[in-house]
This record gives structure tokens, C-alpha cells and sequence, in this order.
């Protein structure tokens, strides 16, 4: 009923805003529905007696201007500091994995730069809709479209990204736990949309550089 | 007013139900059979590959785990197939030669099936009118992007195994490309023609045109990766020519 | 004002410049268009629920959608997007601004008719004009539009990816425009230069308050719409690049367009779209802030504080666009911005829900069918508005943007608002429109079973969402990882067609009360404001002498006096 488990670094960050606000927000839920109804029980006008004549309170309506507003505030900063971790860009450190994902309708192409580290050369491994990541290492992925606007949406990740044709885009993550994960296309891209279904393997240095080295081979 | 929107509303529902059925648009009134047109004379021959044919790509159809466990071994790339300098999957048929004869096409459909997620044929030819049964075999989303210049286009999907799909043409065109874009690797090309007399090279290259009327005609051989040949062939009635082609990279 | 030629049948009723009638047109075609929205949802709702199980009547009403009664995606994919598209633009929209907003604003500030009675007919007419171009896109070849309500290109911008249903789409979303404009126009006009003697702002129905900040909005976003749908169209049909870039290749072509920003359709269309959202909202609390006072027999609490926050979310509203686009590839420092301004217009949100519960407290309710509606739009609306509250904060919207979470949440707001709203409104205003009451046992249980029925099919979205269900997905069981699902879809799709069904009663009310219903006087529920001192129904030019206004709107339970209410125009 609740998130997937998470395995990226910010999974954790991204879980633990969404619990506040369900905190904070089903805080306000309970309270308002719980007037709503205890007024409605309450005053309902059984014995026709008479409402009060009532035109506000200054002081009433400052407090729940000024409460919620504080609260937003204090939402806001939290979020900004774990967007600022997510999206800001980051030098591309020697240990860093790079990837590009190149989306069309209705798959997703990604390829790894080989042992040269530079894109376009004759040692890059491609595959369609297979991507697989180290755990423990910090992977840049790349993520361009070909034609219309699809969206990279990994959820144990935690990470969306629409893939903008003429809008390179990425993002940083760093897997936290092996296993298999769906990507999913989160942006309407035509009629195979429903199943712009890539599979997301994350496993051990070891396994993932055999991974790459049989994917090279059967090119 | 209320009488105009109720009007305006039950237009609109009877207009969706009137709307006739786009796919059973076909060709009718095949049922005479091309009389005095056919003949009896035929051109066979063989198509070859010379020189070091390369190496089929192997498809990488780990993208879709229904199609991977469909093939035992890596399925292979078929847009050049040679077999010991046999080269299939070439189109060949009656180019020119033919004018002022016209050929009603066959009520029976031409099947193109999606089977393994390959195009089951690679390269076929069709007529005018002739329906097109498209079916899908695999237990996946296959869409069939279908993108002519001459005739309508069309991009349909097939969610489901044993779903089938009727179409056809209205206009000779050569070289329509089939695509499904859920696997990117798919491709078949079909050839829309005015007359029956084509055929497709089968694993040895070899194909036959038969019953053709005894005359003078251009043949072409048509590859989607070697281009095209011509030859210029003239049969008598009940006689078989042999013709044949040879394409290099 | 009162002397008028008698009309014939055409002129009065088909072609008429009473803005009394053509409220009620607008009433009448878009309650058909939310029929026909419902029902496009309700083939959606069998999909989701029994994945390419057959229909096979269906085949006869849609042979290339449904061959063999099997819906394909294709299909699917028009269906959202006409069901998007008509409860938005000729349903939601119309009921609200169109019919609510023609039928009260001059009744509500004492004025005979509109400002421009003319441009008024026009704005109507140019609506069903506007519904038959979309609509007409499901007999052309390729279908209906099929790329979402918000029709992002370059899939909605290609020929290649969308067919002649999209060209009609954005054109009659244009039309739909001019007729918003024109509506619009009359409504500012109408309040700022015909209100009443002695009708300040200040003792304006918080509704009006609601139609005129909702006015001023569609003024101030619609021509931005047309704009891009008029960009849109150019790009589908003479080859410009607005929002197509260069270098995109489709079906192994590369496309000759260049220079295009994909996203610069975003944020022109949510330019509108967002503020559209507040166009479907805030006349429904301004119903709901009318009504509530009414039945609780007591002065709304805050009236300034209402009234204000009303403004405050029209103009803040114009600030928070960006927020349906923090994955979009815009520069993320935009994010934050737009992440602010979205948190501020919770403020003025919050403001209102409180002092409606204010308005409540210590009154002395009567639980009668409008009454229950707007209860239950408080209700359903604060959902959607907390839930907003996860949408707006970025690192969390990066995992719940375009899931489920986003469709329920819009249901929350528009149809646990916006709807509630209107059938608050409608349940409301009904007696005065047609001068007979609804029957309040139906009325009730239609409300009972509707918001039942609304919370089965809407609340279970969250869940989807929390699972990372993508919307728009024809078949969810395309992912093992969805597949759990399949028992909770398939009781939302029962619910949803449960919660069609209990709008038959509805429908049976409306119509039999139309012509069965029991007599209403001029003010059947004892309110306050200046229609409810006219005639049920009012007559051409509403009232038999210019009211003067004396005091606000929500006088109820006065001290000192033997009625409960006191009439705008009532002297001491």
C-alpha cells in the first residue's frame, strides 16, 4: 500500500519528506474533517434554536493564516535542501559511472562509453531497454529522446526525468541495494506508452563489469 | 435550446454508430478471375550473393523478455541473408511489360505474422485490393507502423496474442516499410502491385513468376540493403525462362 | 426595463440575450457534455479493471477502437484525453463560469442582464461550435486526439505521431477560448458598472466575488491558451518549429524541423491551465460560501478574510504554473521558485476552509441537500488540497508527478470539489431557475451514495500513485511490479460504475422536478441576497424596480429580530 523500497542514496531523503508532510497533512485532514462533522452533529438544528451572530475573529484568523504559512515555510526549506542534494550538478568525478539513456517510441537505448570513457568511439556497449548499475558507485545517467517527450521513472530510485527531444537532460543517483527494477515511461509518448518498459539491474562491481564485458561480446 | 442539444447529441451518437468499419473497406467483386490476362509461360531463376557474405547481427531482444525466451538461440538479423551465395529474402517481379492489362486481385489475404517479434515474411509483395491479414503470434504489445508514401498510412496497435488485423492498398507502391516500434530491430517491407506476377527468393535464392502471358518484360530484383537489378526477359506461352541475378556489396 | 416585446419561441429560448436563459443553456449542454465525459471514463474504468477483456456491443460504436469489442490503446489513449478535454473545457468550466456565472451575476448584483447581452449569446454559441470541432475528431481517419488533455508536442505537434483529430482538437479548444473571452468580458463589465444602488464591493455573495476573480483570470490566461494552440496548429500544418527542436527523428525519418522548444508548450499551456484549475474551483467555493451561511442560519465567518483569499489565490494562482513541470528538464533552480509560490497559495487556501468551518461553528445547521453537497465539497476539497501539498514539494513530486497520486488528486479537486460544487450550486439555484424545488429524498440519497461511491473510485488512487502506477497506461499489467493492483483496479472500476449509475437518480430528479417538482416561492430557503426577492423564475430584467442595497449578503439570526434572515434590501 505505501512506497517500494527504496535503493538509491536519496531514496531515504525523498521517504522521509513524504512522511513528514503525511504527518503534517494528515494532521490538518483529521482536525478539519473532524470539525466538519463534530459542527455538523453538533449545531444541527434540531430544537430551532437560534445561530449566533458571529462576523469573525481577528484574532482567530490570523492564527490559521499565519500557523499554515509557517508550516509551508519550514516544508519549503526542507524540500529545497534535499532538491538542491538531487538536482544540482556535480563534477564528474574519476570513479563515476557514466550512461546515456536514449529514449524513442517505445524503447529505451542506453549505452555505456566502454573502457575509454568517451561516448562515441567504437568500444560503446549499447543495449535496448537494459540498464544495469553498479551498486555503491555514483552513476551519471544522461537521458536525451529521439523524437517525443518520454519520461525516465525508476521508483525504488525514487528518480524521475523526462527526456526532452532537443533538451539533453540528467541525473545523478547512486544504487544502494542489487536487484531488479521496472522503468517505467511516465510521460505520455503514444500508443506503446503503457509498455515503454525497460529493466533496471543493480548488482556488484563484479557482476556488472561481466555484464558489460558479455554485452560487448555478443554485439 | 434543450431541443437543439438533445438533437446535437443524438447526432453525435448516431454518427458513431454509422460510421462503417475502416478496416473492412476491401476490394470487392474479386470473384471473376483473371481471364485471358494469365498465360502459361513463367520465369525462374536464382539470385546470388558474391563475395564474402557478413556476419548476421544478432538481435539484442533481451528488451523484451517475451521475445528473448521465444528463440533459443540469439534470433539473427535479416536484412542480408546469404547462404552459400544464395540470397534470400529478394524481391523480384514484372517491372514492365504489362501495360493496358489489368489484374483483379485475389480475395485470398496475403499473412504477414509477428512471431518471435520478426516478421514472418521479411519481404513480400501484394496487390492492389488484395487484403492484408495482419496477426499477431506473441504474447506481447506489437504495433505496426506502416508508413507509405503513395498509400494511407497507418500505425496500429496489437496488444494482445491472436489478435488479427485486416488492411489493404489502393496504389502500387514499392518497398513499403513495416515497423513496430516497441522493437526497434522489427522491419518487413511490402510491395504493392498491379498485377500478381512477383515472387520472393527463398533460402537457396531461387523464385519462379508463373502464368504469366507470353510477351517481352522488364524483371527487377529488388534487395532492401543491395538495391535493385534489372534484366530484360521475353517468354513464349507455356515456356520457362531461366533467369538470374547477382549482387555484390 | 420591464416592457418588452414578446419574443418568439427562436429568439426567447434558442437565440436569447437573456442572461437568465442562456445560463440555463449553458446548464443543459454542459451537464450532456459531463454525461458523455463520464462515459468515455467509464470505458476507461472497464479497461483498467478487466485489461483487454471484450465489450462486443462496442465494436458497433467504435469498430477501429474496440475490434471485436477488445479496446486497443490507441483507443485508450483518445479516451483520457476526451474525457480530460470535455469535463474540462465543456463541462467543469461551462457549469461553473458559464451557466452559474450568466445565470447569478446579474440577479446576485441587482442588474437586469448582462453588460452585453449580444456577446453573451455569442460567447454560448460558440461553445457547442467549439465541442462539435473536438468532438468531431472521433470520425476522422486516425481517431481523436490522443495526446493527453495537456496535448504535449512533439507528440501532439507531428503529423507523423497524431492524426487530423489533434489539428481539430486545438482548434476548437481556440473557439472554446473566444467564447471564454467573451463570457469573461461580460462578467467584469457586469459587476464593476451594473451593480445595485448601495451594492459595494463589500457587500458583493462571496460568489460573485469567486465569478468575478475567475473572470478576470480567463480574461488574463485564455488569450495565452490560444496562442498556443494557434502556435500548435501552425506547427501541425505549415511546418513551423514553435515547440518542435531540431534533430528529431520519427520512424527513421529525421524531421526538417529546428529551432523549436518542446517545452515551451509547457509553460505557455500551463500558463492557462493552472489558473484554469482555480477557474474550476474558486466559483464552486463561492457557491459553497454562499451556501453554507444560508444553512447555518448564521453571517459567514471572515467575510474580507473570503473574499480576499479568493483575489489572493486568482493572483498567486498566475504564479505557480512551473509546478506541473519540476521534471520537465527546466533549469531545477526554476523548481524552487515555483515550488514557493505553490506553497504560498495553500495559504489563502487554508484561510477559506477554516472560516467556513467558523461559519459552522455554533450556527444552526440545516442538513438540507445543497447543504449536504457543499459539506461534502469541504470534505473532498481539503483532500485535494492537502495532497497538493505533496505535489508541490519537489523531491517529492519527482516520484509522484504523472502516477495515479496526480489523477487523484485532480479528482479530489475537480470532482470532489469542483462537482460537489456545482451540484451544490445546482441543487441550490434550481428553484429559482425553474421556479419548482428538487425532491430532497432523492437529492439526498444521490448526494449519500455519490460521495460513497466517488471516495471508493478516487481514494484507492493514492495507493497506485504510492506504488508508482504511471497514468495513461492502458494496461498496468504490463509491469509484474503492478500487477497486485489488479484486485484494488477492479474494484475502483465497480465503484465507478456505481457512482455513473447513482447519477440517474440525478438526472430523474432534474428532469422530473422540472416539470413536477412543488412550487418554490421567490426565496424557498429563507437567504439573503438580491435573487431571492424576485420571482421563481425571475422575469425578463429580473427585477420590477431597481433593488437598493442596505446591507451585506449574510444577515442571518440578526438579534432582535422575529426572522432569522434579513433581506440585502430589507429596511430595519
Amino acid at each position: 500500500m505505501l512506497l517500494p523500497e527504496g535503493a538509491s542514496t536519496i531514496a531515504p531523503e525523498v521517504d522521509r519528506l513524504f512522511w513528514i508532510i503525511l504527518w503534517i497533512t494528515g494532521f490538518f485532514f483529521f482536525l478539519v474533517q473532524g470539525c466538519l462533522l463534530l459542527f455538523v452533529l453538533k449545531y444541527h438544528s434540531r430544537g430551532g434554536q437560534k445561530a449566533a451572530y458571529v462576523h469573525g475573529n481577528a484574532m482567530v484568523e490570523v492564527v490559521w493564516t499565519v500557523v499554515p504559512a509557517v508550516i509551508l515555510l519550514l516544508l519549503t526549506v526542507a524540500s529545497q535542501k534535499v532538491w538542491a542534494q538531487i538536482r544540482s550538478p556535480r563534477p564528474i568525478t574519476p570513479g563515476m559511472i557514466q550512461v546515456e539513456v536514449l529514449a524513442e517510441q517505445f524503447a529505451w537505448n542506453v549505452r555505456y562509453p566502454g573502457p575509454d570513457g568517451q561516448f562515441d568511439t567504437s568500444d560503446d556497449i549499447t543495449t535496448i531497454n537494459q540498464l544495469h548499475l553498479p551498486v555503491g558507485r555514483p552513476a551519471l545517467v544522461r537521458i536525451r529522446s529521439k523524437d517525443v517527450i518520454h519520461s525516465f521513472f525508476v521508483p525504488q530510485f525514487r528518480i524521475k526525468q523526462d527526456a526532452v527531444p532537443g533538451l539533453p537532460t540528467q541525473v545523478w543517483l547512486e544504487p544502494t541495494k542489487a536487484g531488479e527494477y521496472e522503468l517505467r515511461c511516465a510521460e505520455l509518448c503514444g500508443l506503446g506508452h503503457y509498455r515503454m518498459r525497460g529493466y533496471v539491474t543493480t548488482e556488484p562491481e563484479e557482476q556488472f563489469q561481466k555484464w558489460l564485458t558479455e554485452t560487448k561480446a555478443n554485439e | 435550446m434543450r431541443h437543439f442539444t438533445v438533437r446535437l447529441f443524438a447526432a453525435v451518437v448516431f454518427l458513431s454508430l454509422v460510421t462503417c468499419h475502416p478496416s473492412r473497406a476491401m476490394a470487392a467483386g474479386t470473384a471473376v478471375e483473371a481471364k485471358g490476362a494469365a498465360g502459361t509461360a513463367a520465369i525462374s531463376g536464382k539470385v546470388t550473393f558474391s563475395g564474402s557474405a557478413p556476419a548476421r547481427e544478432k538481435i539484442k531482444m533481451a528488451a523484451d523478455p517475451v521475445c528473448l525466451a521465444q528463440h533459443k538461440e540469439a534470433a539473427l538479423s535479416e536484412d542480408l541473408v546469404a547462404n552459400n551465395g544464395a540470397l534470400q529474402n529478394v524481391f523480384v517481379y514484372v517491372k514492365d511489360g504489362l501495360a493496358g492489362k489489368t489484374f483483379p486481385p485475389p480475395t485470398t489475404p496475403v499473412v504477414i505474422d509477428q512471431q518471435g517479434c520478426q516478421y514472418h515474411p521479411h519481404v513480400f509483395g501484394i496487390q492492389v485490393g488484395q487484403p492484408l491479414e495482419i496477426l499477431n503470434s506473441d504474447a506481447t504489445l506489437h504495433n505496426i507502423n506502416v508508413q507509405p508514401k503513395e498509400n494511407k498510412r497507418f500505425n496500429i496497435a496489437q496488444p494482445m496474442k491472436g489478435m488479427k488485423t485486416r488492411k489493404s492498398f489502393d496504389k502500387p507502391e514499392m518497398a513499403v516499410p513495416f515497423k513496430c516500434n516497441v522493437h526497434p530491430w522489427m522491419g518487413a517491407y511490402g510491395h504493392v502491385l498491379d498485377h500478381p506476377f512477383f515472387g520472393v527468393t527463398a533460402e537457396d535464392g531461387s523464385f519462379t513468376l508463373k502464368n504469366l502471358p507470353a510477351g517481352t518484360y522488364t524483371v527487377e530484383a529488388w534487395h532492401e540493403k543491395l538495391g535493385a537489378q534489372t534484366q530484360s526477359v521475353t517468354v513464349a506461352d507455356g515456356e520457362t525462362k531461366q533467369v538470374s541475378f547477382s549482387f555484390k556489396k | 426595463m420591464s416592457e418588452h416585446k414578446r419574443l418568439g419561441f427562436v429568439r426567447k429560448y434558442i437565440f436569447s440575450t437573456d442572461h437568465k436563459i442562456i445560463g440555463i443553456q449553458f446548464l443543459f449542454s454542459s451537464l450532456i457534455f459531463m454525461a458523455f465525459g463520464g462515459l468515455l471514463a467509464m470505458l476507461m474504468r472497464w479497461q483498467l479493471g478487466w485489461p483487454g477483456a471484450a465489450l462486443p456491443w462496442m465494436e458497433k460504436v467504435a469498430p477501429a477502437g474496440m475490434p471485436g469489442g477488445v479496446m486497443v490503446p490507441e483507443y485508450y489513449n483518445m479516451l483520457f484525453t476526451m474525457h480530460g478535454s470535455v469535463m474540462i473545457f465543456f463541462g467543469v468550466i461551462p457549469i461553473l463560469a458559464g451557466a452559474f456565472g450568466n445565470y447569478l451575476i446579474p440577479l446576485k448584483v441587482g442588474a437586469p442582464d448582462m453588460a452585453f447581452p449580444r456577446l453573451n449569446m455569442l460567447s454560448y454559441w460558440l461553445f457547442p461550435i467549439a465541442a462539435a470541432t473536438v468532438l468531431a475528431g472521433f470520425f476522422v481517419e486516425g481517431g481523436a486526439a490522443a495526446s493527453g488533455w495537456t496535448a504535449y508536442p512533439p507528440l501532439s505537434g507531428l503529423k507523423e505521431t497524431m492524426g487530423p483529430g489533434q489539428t481539430l482538437w486545438a482548434a476548437g479548444v481556440v473557439v472554446l477560448g473566444f467564447s471564454s473571452i467573451l463570457g469573461a468580458v461580460n462578467y467584469v463589465a457586469t459587476v464593476i458598472n451594473h451593480r445595485a444602488p448601495g451594492m459595494s464591493f463589500h457587500r458583493l455573495p462571496i460568489s460573485i466575488w469567486a465569478l468575478f476573480t475567475t473572470a478576470v483570470l480567463t480574461l488574463l490566461a485564455t488569450p495565452v491558451l490560444a496562442a498556443a494552440m494557434i502556435l500548435l496548429l501552425l506547427d501541425r500544418s505549415l511546418g513551423t518549429s514553435f515547440f518542435l527542436p531540431a534533430g528529431m527523428i520519427v520512424d527513421g525519418n529525421l524531421l526538417p524541423h529546428a529551432g523549436g522548444q518542446a517545452i515551451l508548450w509547457q509553460h505557455l499551456f500551463w500558463f492557462y491551465s493552472h489558473p484554469a484549475v482555480y477557474i474550476m474551483i474558486l466559483p464552486a467555493m463561492g457557491f459553497v460560501s454562499d451556501i453554507l451561511p444560508t444553512f447555518s442560519r448564521k453571517p459567514i465567518f471572515g467575510y474580507h478574510a473570503i473574499a480576499y483569499s479568493a483575489v489572493a489565490i486568482g493572483a498567486v494562482g498566475f504564479l505557480v504554473w512551473a509546478h506541473h513541470m519540476f521534471q520537465s528538464g527546466m533549469n531545477p533552480t526554476l523548481g524552487t521558485t515555483f515550488m514557493i509560490s505553490t506553497m504560498v497559495v495553500a495559504v489563502p487556501t487554508g484561510v477559506k476552509v477554516f472560516s467556513w468551518l467558523g461559519t459552522l461553528w455554533r450556527g444552526s445547521i440545516r442538513l438540507t441537500t445543497p447543504m449536504l453537497h457543499a459539506l461534502g465539497f469541504i470534505s473532498m476539497f481539503i483532500i485535494g488540497g492537502l495532497t497538493g501539498i505533496f505535489l508541490a514539494s519537489t523531491p517529492v513530486d519527482m516520484y509522484f508527478h504523472d502516477t495515479y497520486f496526480v489523477v487523484g488528486h485532480i479528482h479530489y479537486v475537480l470532482f470532489g470539489g469542483s462537482l460537489f460544487g456545482a451540484f451544490a450550486g445546482i441543487t441550490f439555484w434550481f428553484p429559482k431557475m425553474f421556479g419548482r424545488r428538487m425532491n430532497e429524498p432523492w437529492g439526498k440519497i444521490h448526494f449519500w451514495l455519490t460521495f460513497l461511491f466517488f471516495n471508493c473510485v478516487m481514494f484507492p488512487m493514492f495507493s497506485l500513485g504510492l506504488g508508482g502506477m504511471p497514468r495513461r497506461i492502458y494496461d498496468y499489467t504490463q509491469y509484474p511490479g503492478l500487477v497486485h493492483f489488479a484486485g484494488l483496479n477492479r474494484m475502483m472500476s465497480m465503484a465507478a460504475f456505481c457512482l455513473m449509475a447513482s447519477q440517474l437518480l440525478f438526472a430523474f430528479n432534474f428532469l422530473y422536478s422540472l416539470f413536477r417538482g412543488k412550487k418554490a416561492g421567490e426565496n424557498p430557503w429563507e437567504a439573503t441576497t438580491l435573487e431571492w426577492e424576485t420571482p421563481s423564475p425571475p422575469p425578463h430584467g429580473n427585477f420590477a424596480k431597481t433593488p437598493v442595497v442596505l446591507r451585506g449578503p449574510y444577515e442571518f439570526s440578526v438579534p432582535g429580530r422575529e426572522r432569522d434572515w434579513q433581506l440585502q434590501t430589507e429596511e430595519d
